[in-house]
């Protein structure tokens, strides 16, 4: 099965990822899903009757504010990244967190890399799940890249200077 | 200056290891080149037409005399022995080894530097006035604010991967020595109806291949919410900002698009946001934070001068030695604090790359810093550096120390006190070179009674459209382009980096490498005979304007 970190550790991925292009609910996969905000947005009530738990996946230009009707319903929230370098999603999981408070995962996919995990730990992602096949243990060492930060963010309500100085 | 306390510290040697283990993981093939580009870059590290390039930080343009000998020993160990001083205050070495880079930056973690954020697309390096802290027109020491800036911008989590890089200034002062409205966000220190200071923030300008001046987007910031309404806009651009195409992606573009009016409407809404619901009240700066990092911009114990004395003694040199009332002329400036003097050490002496300085030129100008002043210098975005707090009546010393050091060429300020960027002899964007250009343009305005007969005259020169060497705001630009191979040079009048900014015009077509020294001489021509009495280039170019410098230009083609 495929694996991902979840909380700093490495865990089994039982989610599906439905593509952005499918239309309906009609030919949906079994188990945990992923659905594109467009699918949800349109078919929410029909997807309550899933046998699964269901998730949305937003890409990085679709607006986090179209779900903020639905986060109490949503156990997941995936973020993807199209290319490691559209920084877009960093935005939208500090928008999740500090502005509408949503509790669940935030999980990264896509083209994500390790190098990125502190920092997108600190905009409150919780869960990776990497697109291409990596050393999920070796790469746990990146969410402690650095011991602290100067700003606040969604893992730290005060900057540095009033914690520390 | 400021000091790094044990959280800056840690931040600094954890970046180190960071880089290390990345570049070791790079060299062992597990981190592809497209991966590691941002990597290196956010660490300072081009990879160049002959050699990899290392750009480090100079903090709003303030180092030490112990980094700069530093800086000499790394680019003695770890390169060539010299260094040059970029248009954003920073310094660059032109030949480090990638796999060596690590050691280079743990070497500068010892004396409280890095390279974080240099290159790449996120937020720069913060630059200000050279003179901030002793100009005569300050409002408010600019460096605190530049400090609280670096510190909320490095390593922040939500905008390392922006559409494009990003650069703030602050001006501090009633004329701008920072060309702030150049700058993606300029801030100007100021103070409102009640007395009170707070931050005028312009937002989208920019030079690169569309020049943009910035525009007005709050009149007055009050201060504790510098961090808060910072986020606001960096987020706005991150999540707005055209990332499809990389010359339409500097924030300039969203806010011409959206107009700044709605720019300024969807920042101001953002912010609201943050300080009233996503807890941003909680990065309002403290009164205490704020005093505890303007403690560390003291000035010096000045000592009390008998004014008469001084300025006689001075008088009395300079008519016994005509080179140096040339250096008081051009190099030299007066204080806010009497009887102290802050003085540009020129690194433009001919044929040598505007900017470059040798390892033992490093070491002297941290000996004079140290024997004439606190041991603090300041690099320029006109790529020169300024030691402030000079006795006067030290400054024939200081000369003569300085010119023994090839530090002292007295042209500050004037057509050989050009900018330039490294271009096509370093740079792989360079369409030309412009090094050779520069020195040309020297060599043939050799004399220096006509060179300061010229007076106040800036001439800029970058190797391709991505204007690094600032053409766009040269009162002459030069620019490099290129034609079916061939190196031609696009001649640009009447730009200004002033409060008053101009982006300049161009003057007609480009010119060959032949004929471009030419062709500046002939502009010159035209200013001297058209000037009236004191007038300088700028005013004469705006009164006479563009064609009476486009006829004789280019006479001989008609």
């Amino acid at each position: 099965m495929h694996k991902m970190l979840s909380h700093g550790k490495v865990i089994d991925n039982s989610w599906t990822l439905v593509a952005a292009d499918v239309p309906t609910t009609d030919n949906l996969p079994t188990g945990d899903i992923l659905v594109p905000l467009a699918l949800w947005c349109g078919q929410h009530s029909v997807l309550k009757n899933h046998i699964g738990a269901v998730g949305v996946w937003l890409d990085s230009h679709e607006e986090i504010e179209t779900l903020t009707g639905y986060l109490d319903q949503l156990p997941v929230v995936a973020i993807n990244f199209p290319k490691f370098v559209d920084g877009r999603g960093f935005s939208s999981a500090r928008l999740l967190r500090d502005r509408y408070h949503y509790q669940g995962e935030i999980r990264a996919i896509g083209s994500f890399i390790r190098d990125q995990l502190f920092l997108m730990q600190r905009c409150g992602f919780s869960q990776f799940s990497f697109s291409d096949e990596i050393d999920l243990q070796a790469a746990t060492a990146s969410l402690s890249d650095f011991s602290d930060g100067y700003q606040t963010a969604a893992d730290q309500a005060e900057p540095l200077f009033k914690r520390l100085r | 200056m400021y000091i790094y306390d044990q959280y800056d510290q840690k931040l600094v040697d954890e970046r180190v290891a960071q880089y290390r283990d990345q570049t070791n993981r790079y060299l062992d093939g597990q981190i592809s080149d497209e991966e590691f580009l941002p990597i290196r870059l956010q660490n300072g590290l081009y990879v160049q037409r002959l050699a990899p390039m290392l750009r480090i930080a100079i903090p709003y343009g303030l180092i030490s005399s112990r980094q700069l000998r530093a800086l000499a020993n790394i680019s003695r160990r770890f390169d060539k022995g010299y260094v040059h001083f970029t248009t954003r205050q920073n310094i660059q070495l032109n030949w480090p080894r990638l796999e060596e880079v690590p050691d280079i930056l743990a070497e500068l973690a010892k004396v409280q530097m890095h390279a974080i954020q240099t290159s790449g697309n996120c937020i720069r390096n913060t630059t200000t006035d050279q003179f901030a802290g002793v100009a005569v027109d300050e409002i408010e020491d600019p460096r605190p604010w530049c400090e609280i800036i670096r510190q909320w911008s490095t390593i922040h989590p939500e905008f390392a991967f922006l559409p494009r890089k990003f650069k703030i200034a602050v001006c501090g002062s009633e004329e701008d020595r920072a060309a702030f409205l150049l700058h993606d966000i300029g801030i100007q220190l100021v103070k409102n109806s009640n007395g009170e200071s707070g931050f005028h923030i312009y937002a989208g300008g920019g030079l690169g291949r569309t020049p943009v001046i910035a525009s007005s987007i709050r009149e007055y910031l009050p201060r504790q919410h510098l961090l808060s309404y910072l986020d606001a806009i960096l987020r706005v651009y991150n999540r707005y900002g055209n990332r499809d195409n990389k010359y339409k992606a500097r924030i300039k573009i969203l806010v011409k698009a959206w107009t700044p009016e709605v720019f300024a409407q969807r920042v101001e809404a953002e912010w609201q946001q943050i300080i009233s619901s996503d807890g941003g009240v909680n990065s309002e700066l403290t009164e205490n934070e704020v005093n505890r990092v303007k403690g560390f911009f003291t000035q010096p114990d000045y000592e009390p001068v008998d004014m008469l004395k001084v300025e006689a003694g001075l008088k009395a040199q300079a008519t016994d030695n005509l080179a140096f009332s040339r250096w008081l002329q051009r190099n030299v400036r007066d204080q806010k604090q009497p009887g102290y003097a802050s003085v540009s050490l020129s690194l433009k002496p001919a044929g040598v790359a505007p900017g470059d300085v040798t390892d033992g030129q490093l070491e002297s100008i941290a000996d004079l810093a140290e024997r004439f002043s606190n041991g603090e210098v300041r690099s320029t975005h006109n790529q020169n550096v300024v030691i402030a707090d000079v006795l006067k009546s030290a400054l024939f010393d200081f000369w003569q120390q300085a010119k023994v050091h090839g530090l002292a060429t007295p042209t500050i300020g004037t057509i050989n006190d050009m900018i330039c960027c490294p271009g096509g002899d370093y740079c792989s964007l360079a369409n030309a070179k412009s090094i050779p250009v520069a020195e040309a343009i020297q060599r043939r305005f050799d004399d220096l009674d006509y060179v300061y007969d010229l007076g106040d005259l800036e001439l800029n020169i970058s190797g391709c459209m991505n204007a690094c060497g600032h053409h766009h705001v040269g009162h002459i630009g030069i620019l490099g382009v290129d034609k079916k191979g061939e190196e031609w040079y696009q001649i640009q009048l009447g730009g200004s980096a002033s409060k008053q900014a101009a982006l300049a015009k161009v003057l007609g077509p480009s010119l060959s490498r032949d004929e471009v020294v030419e062709g500046i001489e002939k502009i010159i021509d035209v200013y001297v005979e058209n000037r009236l009495e004191g007038e300088a280039f700028l005013q004469t170019y705006q009164r006479v304007g563009m064609n009476k410098f486009k006829e004789r230009v280019y006479a001989q083609n008609a």
